[in-house]
Formats: structure tokens, sequence, C-alpha cells
């Protein structure tokens, strides 16, 4: 039982983590319509100016400023490339998210050469001891973080002037316009936030707690495993990617544990295409109608 | 009067500014002549290379090959029939795999049918078609990008494939050797020519599938992939079985995507599964650069699909042989590689693509071939043709 507890908590820690990389894909999809392939650049790109900055700053230094360089680096993806294709279809926009992110990781990758840093150093590797169960600290503060960011999401997107104009704008992009919303600058701001959601997530992501491994191409690569916790719940649904962050984290620390480590990478994609094929859009998401 | 209703070689020729009319026999002869020197000049382009360069080149110029095979699968599934795909080298992982296995002798720890090479290829294309036919509940449902991530998870499938059942795989340490095909006594890897001679059968194998692709586009398949990427309802009214035709392109470039698999198998003489998702022969990075061609060639042009993997598979290898090095900028670590340079570029070609250009290639090849037609040359050209 104490096994499963901990296995639990620390799978929450993770799914807490896929939230907020599920959340920015949501974010970013419901404001341009784009499924942003990019997204495991920003991580990277969070991760690298962190870890270049570490020896100068302390750790919340360097955090804050790997995580603007992440939103700085979605805000320029957005104004300077995706805004100037408002009417390409999705699958244009999602091939050129791809090529910026084949030259953005490439680049980070390429500068790192073979070091492969670790972040997190105030909580990584340091195991908390509750009795016969054993958590890690990082998932445990990723689980703090994330339901304090996500909170703080909800709370904007039901009450702020950018969280109406937003969902306005996700339902009716046209009568929005009419209406006097600045739809670049509610655009803008909604890749902002994924950025930020993407350069929090790296400072766990990194870490020997949760990956095993420094910022590195696998770091990249584990941000992929975000797309099926936003596919899960749907993609243009913002409680549905909570949701979707927690069956990926569970479903990936279970089948570890009670499976194998090889398996819980395909365990998660499985869980996907069970969903899929049960609800094409996602468990929340918005099924396409069509009217002829 | 019946001189009014007569089709002038205007008509037939599908442009203006051709008034003067000519015997049909002259009509045929003219664009005969320039058919036939356009197909010369790239019979020469293809055939000779094998005669005044070396084997590295070989090498490269198949890799080329391998990219456009695959390619080619691809823009038809993504370009034509709309659907998004990551699962291209999924497939090339079956094709290779069922190659080896299919197509080596049984022993032990690795299990093998000892068929006939040629039909151990057409055995594992088959099979690669069928592992796409498989995928039908989800291809044949699931939509636009939701179908890319998707499609995803089987490359993950894959990997743990490989990893797992080694007795088929080798596993990701050894791999298995890829038999030698033998072609009615013509054999191709252990050969003093050998790479010359895998030129050729490359070359051959290209062939086919381009015209095949052609064919296909051209005619009622081609029409019912556009149809429902354009508009499902539309192309449902009209009589199309969506799913049907979905899962249907869904297996067909499976199938080419599982003959590549056999080609990279033969290239590199080896079948060797990868250690991890993103970097290796069947990682999610040659799925991401397999969609780089068809986007830089032009979404659903099948020749287009060709000059996208001539930059995105042939660059590198073309690079290192030119420069002679493996260091571009820099050394060290840090090193700019030929590799990394081009990612760079057709990273680099993708965005600039999807905001100047979305046809691509293909798109400025139409432009240029206008273009001559406004020249002296025009009565030899072939009319142009649209999408």
């Amino acid at each position: 039982m104490s096994t499963f507890i901990q296995v639990a908590v620390n799978g929450l820690g993770k799914g807490a983590v896929y939230a907020l990389l599920a959340l920015g894909f949501v974010i970013i999809f419901k404001a341009s319509g784009v499924l942003n392939f990019a997204h495991g650049s920003l991580v990277l790109l969070g991760g690298y100016v962190a870890v270049r900055t570490e020896n100068h700053l302390h750790f919340l230094g360097s955090a804050i400023l790997g995580v603007t360089a992440a939103a700085v680096g979605a805000l320029v993806i957005e104004r300077v490339l995706v805004a100037r294709r408002p009417l390409a279809d999705p699958i244009s926009l999602a091939l050129l998210t791809i090529g910026v992110d084949v030259v953005m990781s490439e680049e980070i990758i390429r500068r790192l050469g073979i070091e492969i840093p670790f972040l997190g150093k105030p909580y990584d590797g340091k195991p908390v001891h509750i009795g016969s169960i054993t958590l890690f600290r990082t998932q445990l503060i990723a689980l703090g973080v994330g339901a304090v960011l996500v909170g703080a999401f909800f709370l904007a997107f039901r009450f702020t002037g950018w969280g109406v104009a937003m969902r306005a704008q996700a339902e009716n992009r046209e009568a929005a316009a009419l209406m006097g919303i600045r739809s670049g600058r509610v655009t803008a701001i909604a890749w902002v936030i994924a950025g930020v959601l993407a350069g929090v997530a790296v400072l766990f992501l990194a870490t020997q707690d949760f990956s095993g491994a420094g910022l590195s191409r696998s770091t990249h690569a584990v941000a992929l495993v975000a797309f099926p916790a936003a596919i899960i719940g749907g993609l243009d649904s913002t409680g549905g990617a909570i949701v979707g962050g927690a069956i990926v984290g569970l479903t990936e620390s279970m089948s570890a544990q009670y499976i194998s480590y090889d398996f819980s990478k395909i365990a998660v994609f499985i869980v996907m295409l069970a969903v899929l094929i049960v609800a094409p859009a996602g468990l929340f998401g918005t099924r396409e109608r069509t009217r002829v | 009067m019946s001189d009014d209703l007569a089709l002038t070689d205007d008509d037939l020729d599908g442009g203006p500014g051709f008034s003067h009319r000519l015997s049909p026999a002259r009509f045929l002869d003219r664009t005969l002549v320039g058919r036939t020197v356009i197909l010369t000049v790239i019979a020469i382009a293809v055939l000779t290379p094998p005669m005044y360069l070396g084997p590295s080149w070989m090498r490269v110029g198949s890799y080329v090959m391998i990219g456009a095979v695959g390619a080619i699968g691809l823009t038809l599934l993504t370009g034509q029939a709309g659907q998004l795909s990551l699962a291209t080298p999924f497939f090339m992982l079956v094709g290779a795999i069922s190659y080896c296995v299919l197509g080596s002798a049984d022993k032990p720890g690795k299990v093998g049918y000892g068929w006939p090479t040629w039909l151990a290829m057409v055995g594992a294309v088959l099979i690669a078609s069928l592992f796409g036919l498989a995928f039908a509940p989800v291809a044949g449902r699931v939509r636009g990008v939701y179908l890319g991530v998707a499609t995803l998870a089987l490359v993950y499938v894959g990997l743990y494939a490989g990893q797992r059942w080694t007795s088929l795989s080798g596993g990701t340490a050894n791999g298995r050797l890829a038999p030698d095909l033998n072609l009615f006594g013509i054999t191709f890897l252990h050969h003093d020519n050998r790479e010359k001679r895998v030129w050729y059968l490359f070359l051959a194998l290209t062939v086919l599938a381009y015209l095949m692709a052609r064919g296909a586009v051209r005619s009622r398949p081609g029409r019912a992939w556009r149809a429902i990427r354009d508009n499902e309802s539309a192309a449902a009214a009209l009589g199309v079985s969506v799913k049907r035709v979905r899962s249907e392109a869904f297996a067909i470039s499976s199938g080419y995507a599982g003959l590549a698999g056999v080609m990279t198998a033969l290239w590199y003489r080896l079948m060797k599964p990868d250690e991890s998702e993103f970097v290796g022969t069947y990682s999610i990075q040659v799925a991401i650069a397999f969609l780089a061609m068809i986007l830089i060639g032009g979404l659903g042009s099948v020749g287009g699909a060709i000059a996208g993997s001539a930059l995105v598979n042939g660059l590198p290898g073309a690079m290192t042989l030119w420069i002679g090095s493996n260091h571009l900028f820099g050394s060290g670590d840090t090193a700019v590689t030929p590799v990394i340079f081009t990612a760079y570029v057709y990273g680099t070609a993708v965005v600039l693509v999807v905001l100047f250009e979305p046809g691509g290639l293909a798109a400025l090849g139409r432009r240029g071939y206008l273009w001559l037609h406004r020249s002296p040359l025009r009565p030899y050209l072939p009319p142009p043709k649209g999408n």
C-alpha cells in the first residue's frame, strides 16, 4: 500500500508538470489554432538560459530569467511567424512550428555540446521520508507550483479582461473582433503564458528525480509526452489539459512501477490511442460538427 | 461551318497564343521532340553518375532515393489526402524487420523464414501496408493535428518492439544483417561494384514508386483523396466512402514507407532498431525530416517529394564530401556539422515555405515552366499541368 501511495503521489507530481505543458498547448491552440510543435524548444530555451545564468545568479534569479526567455521566445514565434499567416490551415501551421523547432532545438543542443546539466539544485535528489513512504522532493514541489499556477491561470481566465477576451475569441473570432477585442494582443498574451508555463516546467523536467537526465535531447522528448496529455483532455479544453496531465503522469509512474520502465514510455501513448478511438477529439474537446 | 466547330490545336494545347494550325503529324512531332529531350536529360542525369562519381557519392544518391520513396508515400497521405502523419519511421521499421525476418535463414535466437529475397521484399511492403490498415480504427476517425499526435504513438510502439522482441529485431545492440537481395541471379551487397548496383536498384524502385504515385494521383484514388482533403461532407455526398478512403490512403502510404525501410536495411546492410525515440534511423527526428521533405517539395506533389529528399537527405552527405571533413564551423563538441547545418537549412526552408510559398518547390517549378512557355521554346513543350 505504501508503495502505491508513493507511486501515486510521484505520478501526480509528474502529472502536474505535464499539465503545465499541456495547458500551454491548449492555450496556444485556442488562441491561434496551432498545435505548437516548438513547445519542446521553448522548454529547452528556458532551461538553457537558466543553466547558463546559474553561476552568476541565485537559483531563483536564473529560474526567473529562464522563464522570461521561454516567454519571449514564444512571443517572438507568434509575432514574427504565426501571426503572419492567420488564414493558413492547421496542418501548415503545425509544420511551420516544426520548422522552428528543428532550428531552435538543434542550436541549443549544439551549444550544450556534451554537457547534460541538471536543473533544480535546491530540491533535486533530496527525497522526503514520511513514515515508510519516500517521495521525490522535485515532484512534491512541482505539484505545489503546478497547483498555484494552474489555479492562477483559471482565475485569470475566468475573471480578468484578458480571460474574457480570450474566451470570446475562442468562441467566435470574427464576432469578438467586431466587438472591439484586439485579437493580436489576446493571442500574443496567450503565447506568452504558454511560454511561461514551459519555462517553469523545465525547472522540474531536467532533474534526477523527474527524468534522470539533464538538459538534453531527452528533455525535448519528455516535452513530447505532454502531447498525449493535451490530446487526451481535448486540445481546446483547459480543464481537459489538467485531467490529461494527471492521467499521463499516473499512467507513466504506475506502469513503470508495476510493468517495466521501457513499457511506461509507450503506455501513455496506448492510453491516448484508446481515448482517441472512443472520443476522436479527446475527452473534453469540442467535437467537430459539419454543417452542409 | 464545320471549321468553326473543329478543335484547334490551341484547344488541345490548353493555352492562348497558339493561333496557327499545325497538321496533327507536325503537332505530335514538336511536343514529342520536347518530351524526348526532357526525358533524355533526366535519364542521363540519373543513369550516368555511377560512371564518373565515386562510391561515396553513390551512397549519398542512394540515401536520397530512400528518402524519395518514403516522402512520396507521405505526400500522398498528407498532401493529397490531408492526413498528418508522423508514423513514417515506424512503417520503415516494420518493413525493414519484415524483410530481414522473411529473407534470412533461421538462426538460434533470430527468427527467419529463408524466403527468396525478392519475395521477402514484396512481403515486407505488404506487411507494412497491413500494419497501416490495422491502424484504420484511428486513421479513419481521428482528424487533423489529433491524427498527427496519434501517429506519434506508433513511433514509440516501434521503439519498444525493437528493444523488446529481439528474436525479430535482433535487439538494439546488434540488430540483424540485411540479407542480400537476389533478383533473378543478380546480387547487390556482396559485389565489387555494390554501390553502383545499389544505385541502379534504388533508381528502379524510385521510378516505380514515382510512376505508381503519379498514376494514383491522376486517377480515381487521387480524386477521392483530394475530395476528402478539401471537404469531407461534399466527398461523402458524391459517394466517396470517407472512412474507407482515409484508411486506404494510410495503408498505401505505409507500404511506401515499408519499401523505404527495406531500402534502408539494404543501404546500411544492417537493420538495427533505435535506442532512443528521438535520435536514430527510425526516430521522431526522421518523422520530422520526412514532413520537412514533403512540405519543402510542395504538399501533394510527387516530384516535389523527390526534390525535398534531395535537400533533406542529400545535403549532409554531399556537404561532408565537398568539404572533406565533418566540421563546418567551429571545432570540438559544439562544432556545426553538416548534419546540424542541414537541420538549420531545412528548418528554415520549412518556415519560409509556409510563410511565402505554400506550394513549395513544386509551385516554383510550375512557375518556371510557365515562364519557359512564354519563350520561343513553347511549341516544343508539353502543356503545363495543373495539380
